[in-house]
């Protein structure tokens, strides 16, 4: 393994085509050729396409997780006041007991479950003769222990195996015990990562929980989507807005309520963070309510305050514009005094992405704040549109295994439809970039960057001998190959065991927690003095 | 002890006959004992006298771990052992791993151990190889002889065509052999022929041709196997002969299954697509 102490030559003088045929050289023939399409040397001059969501290459060693991952650990898990029931074995249980970190505080019903793990501890016995007796009774007991006033049903990969009809369970229970019960096929075998799981999770709320209760709301008032509260990141965004005096309705799902859900068609905006886990319910919620969506990033200090920005344009009100502006300068004079210590320190260091489907591109704002570059980044389970920008949607072609998750048909809701914007002002916002639009991670990179699409472990591995980054933010796969290595690696899932990281503070936070990382003293000691130098000298002796 | 599973299309014949065939064996003076692979638990009905038989997975899902060979196994006609793997209900669960968990335990309990001093023991399987649970028998040595049941009817053949395919997957790496064909005829034209034409492609022998009699049904009827319903019957003797041609088996072989149009290009020519 390389050596990562000497001084860090700079991107600009690295061949980069050079590097990426390096990595493809090794692999074999129909490897190589899919790998290819999915690592770009970026070129702003040209246009480039890349290959994402598709399936992994056996052997690579994948970041990627199953489509119950997506559904349960993802979307659906976090929200607080619904129990989340896992119909399978006991170990796909422990590893979706929201080690994500996910926050959450009982409303005043004091329903908060997030602490708890349900299982049905499916057994030989229960996959031979079928599971639903089980999953009936499950249902019955975790109601009249808690109460609860929805229940989540959530299928692991024996399951849809052995056909076990959960819909039809949920159905009779809900009727039996009048409480929403809504059941997931997010068997992990399903699609080719844990995107298919957001669909799936986006599809059941959306169908049987989303807009059902019509409770007008006052002033401004927004829904944070794709927002999941890691480190209670979801708190500063709320404590922001509310500064500026707009209300958050609801968030999809970092401390979600089932109570919020059910009138979160009633807000009158969509904020996207996390687009790919989320777009589809901003899409069906436009569709079927009115509700445009736009697209925002409240990571870093100029990214929140540009997403404000766009909450003043499209709210269009002189007071709350004002309103906005002043917190902004409030907040980026505080937060900037705070971060200059830290980004002296930063300045000029480089740093790898490889998370998720939209935080590879939100953390790159940040970075970019502390006087950081971000120098290869990377989806696990993104979409082109992720990538690319959604004009390119369209172009997508849609494969067997995109098909094999529903797509909902959506109608305008005769009753509930209620534009916000009179058709003009929609196509301006529209126009101006504000509403209904993702630009994509792409855009933002410039040249001298690499965007590699669920980077293998040996391409990680030849990029940080290469480019010796200053840190690398990823997940717990391959967070200790990374330390191992001797570069510090933050995990940009769990955060590890800090946060928030969104926000004015959140971003102070990072800033703190980055410098503690790479400017720490222990990665000079993690080279061995005799990787060094010999320790003992010899000769040749000839006779 | 030879290890012999009986393979074959849905509603062939494949109880029926392996019943009626045991009865020979057991009336030869052999010990066996037969092992029924299906859900439906009615392949040791004939032997029996009735569905008599508490089937292993429910017997497990009932007491638990604390389960004896006694509570599984009975004996019927001439001290033949009989055990139902069982399974769930149609439409739900997974019978395929029933069958495994139930023939794991057959052996944690001892059934196939020295001191019961078994010749054969029987697998009586369901319909087609439909997915692992149902090659259980077939692979890792449960069963090393294979015995498939058909007719002259095209689907029957189709049937016995795709479990070859399941025998030399598991033949190429353990010790599972196609022991030959049993025609259980449905008097199509030229049968005989035609069954016996198969054999060869798939490198085999048609073991035995048991005619149509209408003394099989009734028999059944009263729950019994021929032999034991009608001795003297002519039909009892043809299973006589069937088992004491297993008895005498000496041709073992990996089959080579037929590709669709070779099959079709035989039925062909016996005439089946007139």
């Amino acid at each position: 393994m390389s050596v990562l102490l000497e001084e860090p030559k700079r991107t600009e003088e690295f061949d980069l085509e050079e590097i990426v045929e390096n990595i493809i050289r090794v692999y074999p023939t129909k490897v190589a050729r899919k790998r290819r399409r999915h690592i770009i040397a970026r070129d702003p001059s040209v246009p480039q396409e890349i290959e994402a969501n598709v399936r992994t290459v056996p052997g690579i060693i994948t970041q990627r997780g199953c489509c119950y991952a997506g559904c349960k650990g993802v979307v659906i898990g976090p929200i607080v006041d619904m129990v989340h029931i896992v119909h399978g074995p006991i170990g796909c249980s422990f590893y979706a007991w929201m080690t994500r970190r996910n926050q959450g505080v009982p409303r005043e019903d004091g329903h908060y479950f997030l602490e708890y793990c349900f299982s049905t501890d499916m057994q030989e016995e229960n996959i031979i003769f079928g599971g639903e007796k089980k999953l009936r009774a499950a249902i019955k007991e975790a109601y009249e222990i808690f109460h609860p006033k929805a229940i989540s049903v959530h299928a692991t990969c024996p399951v849809g195996l052995i056909g076990d009809d959960i819909h039809a369970v949920a159905k009779e229970m809900s009727q039996e015990l009048g409480i929403d019960i809504v059941a997931f096929s997010c068997e992990g075998y399903r699609g080719v990562s844990q995107s298919a799981g957001h669909h799936i999770a986006n599809n059941g709320l959306f169908e049987h929980i989303v807009g059902q209760d019509d409770v007008e709301l006052e002033g401004f008032t927004v829904n944070c989507l794709g927002e999941y509260n890691i480190g209670g990141d979801a708190w500063e965004i709320e404590r922001i807005l509310d500064r500026c005096g707009i209300k958050v309705a609801s968030t999809f799902s970092g401390n979600g309520s089932y109570d919020e859900f059910r009138r979160a068609h009633m807000a009158d905006v969509n904020l996207v963070q996390c687009h790919r886990s989320i777009n589809y319910m901003a899409e069906m919620m436009e569709t079927k309510f009115g509700i445009p969506w736009i697209k925002v990033n409240f990571i870093g200090v100029k990214a929140t305050s540009k997403s404000l920005r766009k909450l003043a344009e499209f709210f269009e009100d002189d007071a709350l514009s004002k309103r906005i502006e002043e917190v902004i300068r409030d907040e980026e004079e505080k937060a900037e005094e705070q971060i200059a210590p830290y980004r002296e320190r930063l300045e000029g260091k480089t740093a790898f992405l490889f998370v998720g489907g939209s935080r590879a591109h939100h953390y790159q704002d940040l970075f970019s704040d502390l006087g950081m570059k971000t120098i290869v980044a990377g989806y696990e389970f993104a979409h082109r549109d992720d990538y690319e920008g959604r004009d390119v949607l369209p172009k997508i072609k849609v494969d067997a295994d995109s098909r094999n998750i529903p797509e909902l048909e959506v109608e305008p809701d005769p009753e509930r439809f209620r534009p916000r914007k009179d058709p003009e002002t929609l196509e301006r916002l529209r126009q101006m970039g504000i509403v209904d639009t993702y630009e994509g991670m792409m855009r933002d990179m410039g040249p001298g960057t690499l965007i590699v699409d669920d980077i293998s472990h040996f391409e990680l591995e030849y990029l940080m001998e290469t480019l010796k980054p200053d840190i690398v933010c990823s997940g717990i796969k391959d967070k200790y190959v990374i330390q191992k290595m001797g570069v510090p690696s933050k995990q940009l899932h769990s955060y590890d065991y800090s946060g928030p990281f969104a926000g004015y503070r959140g971003a102070v936070n990072f800033a703190k927690e980055i410098d503690m990382l790479i400017n720490n003293p222990a990665w000079s000691f993690t080279r061995a003095p005799w990787e060094k130098a010999p320790l003992i000298k010899g000769a040749v002796i000839t006779e | 002890m030879r290890k012999i599973a009986i393979y074959g299309k849905g509603g062939i014949g494949k109880s029926t006959t392996t019943q009626n065939t045991v009865a020979g064996l057991a009336e030869m003076g052999k010990r066996v004992m037969i092992v029924g692979c299906d859900p439906k638990a009615d392949a040791t009905r004939l032997m029996l006298g009735g569905l008599a038989q508490k089937t292993v997975l429910d017997t497990l899902r009932e007491e638990g771990e604390d389960v004896e060979l006694e509570d599984v196994m009975k004996e019927g006609f001439k001290g033949v052992r009989c055990v139902e793997s069982g399974g769930p209900e149609p439409g739900v669960g997974c019978a395929g791993r029933g069958i495994i968990t139930s023939i794991s335990l057959l052996e944690q309990l001892g059934a196939y151990d020295d001191e019961h001093e078994l010749d054969y023991v029987f697998y009586d399987v369901l319909g087609d190889v439909v997915c692992g649970g149902f090659a259980m028998p077939i692979r890792e040595g449960k069963a090393e002889e294979i015995y498939i049941v058909l007719s002259g009817e095209m689907m029957a053949m189709y049937a016995a065509n795709n479990i070859s395919k399941g025998i030399k997957k598991y033949a190429e790496s353990g010790k599972v052999r196609l022991g030959g064909l049993i025609c259980n005829s449905r008097k199509v034209d030229r049968e005989e022929e035609l069954i016996r034409a198969f054999a060869e492609k798939l490198g085999t022998q048609m073991i035995y041709f048991v005619p149509r009699d209408n003394m099989v049904q009734k028999a059944e009827i009263h729950r019994k196997t021929v032999i034991d319903y009608s001795p003297d019957h002519p039909q009892a003797d043809h299973y006589r002969n069937l088992a004491k041609a297993i008895e005498e088996n000496d041709m073992f072989v990996i089959p080579n299954p037929m590709t669709q149009d070779e099959l079709e290009s035989l039925l062909m020519e016996y005439g089946l697509y007139d």
